[in-house]
């Protein structure tokens, strides 16, 4: 086969499989006529007769809010915590066994135990467990992004007297900034799952609530609706991530291209 | 080696033990006592938080309250029998999620054209958390062990596929070629080049798969009353039972720490013929 037709027959099996397989949840549902399994068209009118955009101040933004709170402060507790631990052998040789620890608890163990500690089910209690789940792989990054710089620049650095407050800022940070932002983005798509668990579990409002409350009545169209935007948000986080990674790291990427040449 | 799709920690940065050199190894017994003290202070912080009213009892039990508690529950039927539920939650997923996700991560891996006709719906599907799909088994397959399965299972295909994937791809095209070239048949390729070669990220994936399969598994009995830790918890929670949330709350840690250093140590075991895990190389 020619490379410009194996190119377009590619290009083409790109957009029809996706559309094949909407097509055909679109036809199986309208056969099936199950009531667990609404058409697809059904499901798209009650995404946007839900979110588009009558319970969209209700219910989530609460939950576009909780996580942009929950995951902004994690990555910074999780950066300014990062980089003395991975400075310095002793922290980490104290902090290891407890970030071990935290890192193998299933993060639904804690719901109960965040209730009961903060006496809340409202937004602290919500924030406060968003954000204790994703400091760990921002937390984690950061202190392997800061091993990883080359002594010989930190070295360099210090025998020129550049105080340490220069060197954090315009050695340590940008070194550490692309395995940070690794970090980060594994993050942003436990922030989506924790906000779930979270509303899920308790809560008087947000997608999870949503979701939780329609299974409850039994209704079948909303429960489908929360499960798409959910899916949604997912894919939107993690693509916008992607978008601001490339731009900030915009240097790295090229610097890295000219070191392969 | 490559940035492996997750960014995992592990897998970037300067090699161990480059950096240990660097440093300079502590005396020996250093290491080993600044682990046990470090855990035994947190221990104790917790203690006297907790005694001392920093935090009131009632809602933070003292450390040695939690661990007596879980102590004696340690010799009752019912919590093994949680654990044992909970485990066999965990190893079921993960089992169908490697049963699938590797022979699809190799398919997908090795045909350009597989790969991209299938791009976009994997894109899409794999951020999807598999929590928001609670509601839905719950009411189609039920509060039974195939809903616990299926959800871990979903949960843990994703990374393990993306993995496998990426493993497939990254095999050295000249050994691909050179293999070729010599006449070796194409299943011979496969088994002798391109899977050995694509081993370290299958690994990788396998460890990432094994934790979110038992938060997956531990969700759908807390969320769906399946019976296992996750029930146990909820039925803490449910009658208020402060000390209970933390008695099940340290056991499911436990478990997944068991299950941490187990994938771990399989990992590392799956590695060991890598040039990744060889000491002493130049």
């Amino acid at each position: 086969m020619n490379t410009r037709a194996y190119t377009a027959a590619k290009i083409g099996a790109e957009i029809a499989v996706p559309v094949a397989l909407l097509a055909a949840w679109q036809l199986w549902t309208a056969r099936a006529d199950s009531q667990f399994f609404p058409r697809l068209s059904t499901i798209l009118v009650e995404f946007r007769d839900l979110w588009l955009f009558s319970q969209f101040t209700s219910d989530v933004v609460p939950s576009l809010e909780r996580i942009a709170l929950g995951f902004g402060i994690a990555c910074l507790a999780g950066i300014v915590l990062g980089i003395p631990i991975g400075l310095s052998r002793w922290l980490r040789l104290w902090t290891t066994p407890h970030i071990e620890w935290w890192r193998a608890v299933p993060p639904p163990a804690l719901l109960p135990i965040s209730i009961v500690l903060l006496h809340s089910i409202e937004n602290r209690q919500k924030v406060a467990f968003i954000a204790f789940f994703c400091f760990f792989p921002v937390l984690l990054n950061t202190i392997e992004g800061v091993r990883g710089i080359d002594p010989t620049l930190i070295e360099t650095a210090r025998s020129y007297g550049i105080p340490r407050r220069e060197r954090l800022w315009r050695l340590v940070l940008p070194a550490a900034s692309p395995q940070i932002a690794a970090g980060m983005r594994n993050s942003l798509s436990l922030a989506v799952i924790t906000m779930v668990l979270a509303e899920y579990f308790q809560g008087t409002n947000g997608v999870g609530y949503v979701l939780n409350i329609s299974k409850n009545t039994y209704q079948m169209p909303p429960m489908w609706a929360a499960i798409v935007l959910i899916g949604v948000l997912g894919y939107l986080a993690n693509v916008l991530f992607l978008l601001a990674e490339r731009r900030l790291l915009a240097w790295h990427r090229g610097w890295r291209r000219a070191e392969a040449v | 080696m490559p940035v492996v799709a997750t960014g995992d920690a592990a897998t970037a940065g300067a090699p161990a033990d480059e950096v240990r050199a660097r440093e300079g190894r502590p005396p020996r017994l250093v290491e080993p006592l600044i682990f046990v003290l470090s855990i035994a202070s947190a221990l104790l912080v917790w203690e006297l938080i907790s005694r001392g009213g920093l935090i009131a009892e009632r809602d933070l039990p003292s450390m040695s309250d939690v661990f007596s508690a879980l102590w004696d529950q340690m010799h009752t039927r019912h919590f093994w029998a949680s654990v044992a539920q909970t485990v066999r939650g965990w190893a079921l997923g993960l089992a169908v999620a490697i049963a699938l996700a590797v022979p699809i991560g190799i398919l997908l891996g090795s045909s350009d054209f597989l790969a991209s006709a299938f791009r976009v719906p994997i894109e899409f599907l794999r951020p999807i958390p598999s929590v928001a799909l609670i509601p839905l088994l719950f009411l189609t397959l039920g509060t039974q062990l195939r809903s616990e399965v299926f959800l871990a299972a979903f949960g843990a295909f994703w990374p393990l596929l993306v993995q496998t994937m990426y493993g497939v791809r990254d095999v050295d095209p000249v050994a691909l070629d050179t293999a070729r070239s010599f006449g070796v048949p194409r299943f011979a390729r496969l088994y002798r080049i391109t899977l050995p070669s694509a081993v370290p990220y299958i690994a990788t994936g396998i460890r990432i798969a094994s934790a979110v399969s038992l938060i997956l598994a531990f969700t759908a009995e807390l969320f769906m009353g399946l019976p296992g830790l996750g029930q146990d918890l909820n039925f803490a929670s449910a009658n208020g039972d402060t000390l209970q949330i933390y008695v099940v709350a340290v056991a499911v840690a436990f478990v997944g720490l068991a299950i941490h250093l187990l994938s771990t140590a399989f990992e590392r075991r799956a590695l060991r013929w890598h040039p990744s895990q060889r000491t002493g190389t130049a």
